[in-house]
């Protein structure tokens, strides 16, 4: 089925919603905070998981100083 | 090599964001962890080109950012369909990425392309500035701003938000499963 207007009967109304969908639209500080937390966190939740003992042990396999991280 | 202590320090101080930031870039929690391993082999390598008293974070970033670059650039001559690639990968491991509560916000960080999801990350979740941002992906200012926009806009338009009534029920849901699973 098509459902497309021929162009000459776009009204200018539509003309603009249609151009809309291109360009960014602004979104209210409402939204952005409400994004944002999310995002937070998300990332926030892999922080909490700490340093995994595997990167701790490749720090010390690397080093030869004899400075092994005390606690 | 001998690692100063404060070296040291600062590393593992850096390695729970690093993980975080990997993981927003390849979705995987295993492939995340072993692109830290070979940021952090890569940063000891070259330790002698960090500048004392710059910010550590930041260097351990760029240098992960440019390594997954490399790989996904490797990778995406294997596979055609990249972002598909990774949405799927996201789909086969539905809890490597965090809780599940997080399904729906994550889903639509997958369907982000690569540049805008990672501008969104640096910015507004690991805390860097617009400039450190350029500055970790080697680009200007004002395109890391204009891909934050885009994000922003495209993460709304995803989760089908009009207005901040949508987060409503679910978002308070979403509070309460987070509140009391960190009593």
């Amino acid at each position: 089925m098509n459902d497309r207007k021929p162009p000459g009967r776009q009204n200018p109304m539509e003309a603009a919603a249609t151009r809309n969908k291109k360009t960014p639209v602004k979104l209210s500080r409402d939204i952005q905070a409400r994004l944002g937390q999310q995002l937070r966190a998300m990332y926030d939740d892999v922080v909490e998981q700490g340093v995994p003992d595997r990167f701790a042990d490749l720090l010390n396999r690397l080093d030869d100083s004899g400075n092994k991280g005390k606690p | 090599m001998a690692i100063d202590e404060s070296v040291r320090q600062a590393i593992l101080g850096a390695v729970p964001s690093l993980r975080a930031f990997a993981i927003s870039l390849c979705g995987s929690v295993d492939r995340a962890d072993d692109l830290v391993q070979e940021t952090l082999v890569r940063a000891l390598a070259n330790i002698d080109s960090f500048q004392p008293g710059t910010n550590m974070a930041a260097w351990l970033f760029t240098i992960l950012r440019n390594h997954f670059r490399s790989e996904y650039r490797k990778r995406r001559r294997e596979v055609e369909d990249s972002d598909g690639h990774y949405a799927e990968s996201l789909k086969s491991q539905p809890e490597q990425y965090g809780r599940v509560e997080f399904s729906e916000f994550r889903t639509a960080m997958a369907k982000l392309p690569t540049d805008q999801r990672e501008a969104l990350v640096l910015v507004g979740a690991s805390g860097f500035s617009y400039e450190e941002a350029a500055h970790i992906c080697g680009c200007a200012v004002g395109t890391i701003k204009s891909r934050v926009n885009r994000a922003r806009t495209r993460l709304a338009e995803l989760m089908s938000i009009d207005s901040a009534e949508d987060f409503g029920p679910d978002q308070a849901t979403r509070a309460v499963l987070v509140g009391n699973d960190r009593n």
